[in-house]
């Protein structure tokens, strides 16, 4: 087990101006699960397969533990890519399907009968050992592909979106096996995929990353809570966050026809080139509903209800006949405007609904920049009225 | 989401029973091909004009996969032809089932795990190893990073001696601009590590013979692989009798196969020498040449074995000032057409034209050699045709009758009424004469011995016997029907 550190490493592909991996520097602890996301092009896989070995790294290093692997062959860095899909062999015992890659690299037989019983103990895969791969179910089979990997004892796992090609309900179920399991096991894993749910349910940290460029990496609370900047605001969390770009008149955002105050260190922040316009961002589960007309609510012209029993949701928009709204386009798309409601008190299309971003829960970020303004930890927001 | 194929227009798809699971397709529209190891349910169907395999696998997969093979085929790289993605189906109670990618079948083409109905012989297994590491070169070469190199992963089809491997698995693959020594050095460790599982999974079937060793066919591999790639990419530096030099490296080059499409050549600093590096090479020199001279399309070890029967045609019968295209043509009317034509209909089932020729050849030598004199090319083909071609195990099986063990004398001693049988016959007007084609084609047929090629011993095929019209009714040889 070990360290993995990213120092400063860029991979520039011949023939191209930007680099598709650029000076990225993350430390990842040992035995932690850290999960790489952000859209595709955005450099994730890139990322892994340079710490694989499978891309050059053209400025910077990686180091394993204390090892500089920049220069050292995939097969010498004591990395495992896992697959999740492995065809097994039809012929060979399942220790054997899982041992055999110790059988090459010329290791004892009494010690690879050690690892793969360690290995299937950790796989609830004991009693399938002697059988053959046709006795296991999909699930235990995707487990014996698992037991390839750990029973070489690397370092460091890499996987590479291993949930792609599963169906949704088997993805669920795996993504919180491999998350269980590493956790048992404690090896240091790097985990790529696109998806931020996967993201957020999976990894101790999360790095978020857009052309080439990381944006932010920390826990999935960090991300959720104080996103560093408008990308990452609007790339974790589903629903995702409803942003736009808001004009600013004594330290309130004009949002159609309501004011919403913003915080004072927001407005403290705010630089020529915003030319006082703030991106103002709120999660669709950080709204209350209000009287109408009541100060700083938002009103809403719904759209459409989405009730799903324990949540409803409304889309709708901002009416911005009086506030000068120009929306930015995210993931939800166009104006549209979330909002979490109480299933049992859901409005109808059509009807104008009123909401107060919840004390603390506002996101305000530069206009220039699309950099976070407030201050970081959600607990300071909230004192600020 | 509605039913949606999308790829080549193709009506029977449509027809298909897409509302069920792959493995529940009626028998009767199954080809009961022998297939590798997969991760999904592959299955081969019958169309009324080719065969299919279809792979059941998700959307995403199945698109990229396609698009991926597509792209591959554009590139040229031997691999089997992405027909259509199908997305969108559901069963009868409108659940949702997995896509499919449906490629064409390589006709002639053996999956490795189907050869195996005796125990595999180490020959075999280090051609199947040699074929591999040609294929993985010319991938590397046109930059995709395979990912998932194994023998399950590749078809084979016999190419003269040898034999051509054809990717048929991309789900794990990418192109590049470029390929890193990391990611080649990754795929062939991955293609080593997966030909010892399979290997030692045919062992444990008991399937391979006791003194082939799984990890030295893998490491053979590897080396294959290194002395090939470093033969068709390195930089060699030149001081003196510049144009010789290049001349033999392009010749060099040729004999491994390939053309040079892009030769880099750069002065060194002080201008006293040359740097060259074939920049770009591309696999299937003699094909190209035999296709230039014939019109035939096969393979590049058919088409070395081709052409040097064709270059002998040239010196010894035709003129070697003769023309070489009107030679070729000479040599296809006179000696190739009328050695595969000379195969009942029954037996083409079984091998390539291009590769029956190669046969033949084989066959006349070893048949001079035991009589001690030449033996003449009609003569060469009625033999084979009697001898060797209906005992030979059907396509199948890969490992076939060794020619060492027929029996020499036997069939030595039937020559003479087999010459005499080919020179009444030639008596007739040739009926193939300007039919030039110089394949038969035609899809293949249910194999249903080979259903589950995990564990059914393939048993012999059903031959259908039919009466070709050019069986001479007098000057019959008994026993030269095939029985």
């Amino acid at each position: 087990m070990a360290t993995v550190t990213y120092d400063g490493a860029s991979r520039i592909y011949p023939g191209t101006e930007r680099p598709a991996v650029d000076k990225l520097n993350i430390d990842i602890a040992d035995g932690e699960f850290l999960v790489m996301v952000g859209p595709s092009g955005c450099g994730k896989s890139t990322s892994l397969r340079m710490l694989a070995g499978l891309e050059d790294i053209d400025d910077g290093a990686i180091w394993v533990g204390d090892r500089d692997v920049t220069h050292v062959q995939p097969k010498d860095r004591d990395i495992a890519m896992v697959f999740q899909s492995y065809a097994l062999y039809p012929h060979m015992s399942v220790a054997d399907n899982m041992g055999f890659a110790l059988k090459i690299a010329k290791i004892d037989k009494s010690e690879i009968r050690s690892r793969v019983e360690d290995a299937a103990k950790i796989l609830d895969l004991t009693e399938y050992l002697d059988r053959k791969p046709k006795a296991l179910s999909g699930g235990q089979r995707q487990r014996v592909a698992m037991g390839r990997a750990i029973v070489r004892q690397p370092q460091v796992f890499l996987m590479d979106e291993p949930l792609s090609n599963l169906d949704a309900k088997l993805r669920v179920q795996t993504r919180t096996q491999i998350a269980a399991l590493q956790r048992r096991l404690g090896t240091t894993t790097v985990y790529v995929t696109h998806d931020q749910t996967e993201a957020l349910t999976m990894g101790d940290r999360i790095a978020v990353l857009k052309d080439g460029v990381l944006q932010q990496v920390g826990t999935p609370r960090d991300m959720y809570d104080t996103p560093k900047n408008v990308f990452v605001a609007g790339f974790i969390g589903s629903p995702a966050m409803n942003l736009g770009t808001y004009q600013v008149f004594d330290g309130q955002a004009q949002v159609g026809r309501a004011k919403v105050t913003l915080t004072r260190d927001a407005i403290a922040q705010l630089k020529a080139d915003d030319k006082n316009h703030v991106v103002l961002g709120f999660r669709p589960e950080s709204l209350d509903r209000a009287a109408p007309n009541a100060e700083g609510a938002i009103p809403i012209e719904v759209d459409i209800v989405e009730e799903l029993g324990s949540d409803a949701f409304v889309y709708g928009s901002i009416p911005n006949e009086f506030g000068e709204s120009k929306d930015l386009h995210f993931a939800a798309g166009d104006s549209q405007v979330v909002v979490r409601i109480d299933p049992r008190d859901v409005p109808a299309k059509g009807d104008t609904i009123w909401v107060t971003i919840r004390g603390g829960e506002q996101h305000v970020f530069s206009a220039a920049t699309g950099d976070r303004l407030n201050a970081p930890t959600i607990h300071q927001d909230a004192i600020v009225k | 989401m509605p039913l949606h194929i999308n790829g080549a227009g193709h009506p029977e798809f449509m027809t298909l029973p897409w509302s069920l699971p792959l493995e529940q397709w009626p028998t009767d529209q199954i080809a009961a091909l022998p297939r590798g190891i997969s991760r999904h349910v592959v299955r081969f169907v019958k169309l009324a004009d080719k065969v299919v395999a279809i792979k059941e696998t998700n959307a995403t997969i199945a698109e990229r996969e396609f698009v991926m093979l597509r792209e591959l085929q554009r590139l040229g790289a031997p691999g089997v032809v992405p027909l259509a993605v199908v997305s969108g189906r559901t069963n009868a109670l409108g659940e949702p089932l997995e896509a499919a990618l449906i490629t064409e079948h390589l006709q002639f083409s053996l999956p490795y795990r189907s050869l195996f109905s005796q125990a595999l012989r180490e020959e075999t297994t280090t051609r199947f190893v040699d074929a591999l590491a040609v294929l993985l070169v010319r991938l590397h070469l046109l930059g995709f990073y395979w990912g998932d190199v194994s023998l399950s992963n590749a078809l084979f089809r016999r190419d003269a001696a040898e034999f051509t491997a054809y990717l048929v698995d991309a789900e794990t693959g990418d192109l590049h601009a470029a390929l890193s020594e990391g990611q080649r050095s990754y795929d062939t460790e991955i293609a080593r590590m997966n030909i010892i599982g399979e290997l030692m999974d045919l062992e444990a079937q008991g399937h391979l013979e006791d003194t082939v060793d799984p990890m030295a066919i893998a490491d053979r591999l590897q080396e294959r692989y290194d002395e090939l790639w470093e033969a068709l990419t390195q930089t060699a530096t030149y001081t003196s009798n510049i144009p010789l030099r290049i001349a033999n490296r392009v010749k060099e080059l040729n004999e491994l196969g390939f053309d040079v499409s892009e030769m880099d050549m750069r002065e060194t600093d002080d201008g006293e020498a040359l740097v060259m590096r074939a920049k770009v090479v591309d696999a299937g020199h003699h094909a190209r040449r035999l296709m230039r001279l014939t019109g035939l399309d096969v393979q590049e070890n058919q088409a070395r074995r081709l052409l040097n029967d064709l270059d002998e045609y040239r010196m010894l019968v035709s003129h070697p000032s003769e023309d070489e295209g009107y030679s070729a043509h000479q040599w296809l009317m006179k000696v190739f057409e009328p050695t595969v034509r000379a195969v009942p209909r029954e037996f083409r089932k079984k091998l390539e034209p291009a590769q029956v020729f190669h046969e033949v050849l084989d066959h006349r030598w070893f048949l001079a050699e035991a009589a001690d004199h030449d033996v003449a090319m009609p003569v060469a083909v009625a033999s084979y045709v009697k001898n060797v071609l209906p005992n030979r195990p059907d396509e199948q099986s890969v490992l076939g009758t060794p020619a060492s063990e027929l029996n020499a004398a036997e069939m030595t001693a039937d020559l003479p009424a087999l010459t005499a049988e080919v020179e009444a016959r030639s008596q007739e007007t040739p009926i193939f004469e300007g039919d030039n084609t110089g394949a038969w084609g035609g899809a293949i047929d249910d194999e249903d011995s080979a259903a589950d090629a995990d564990d059914a011993p393939s048993s012999a095929p059903t031959v259908t016997r039919q009466s070709t019209k050019r069986e001479p009714p007098a000057h019959k040889v008994p026993g030269s029907e095939r029985d």
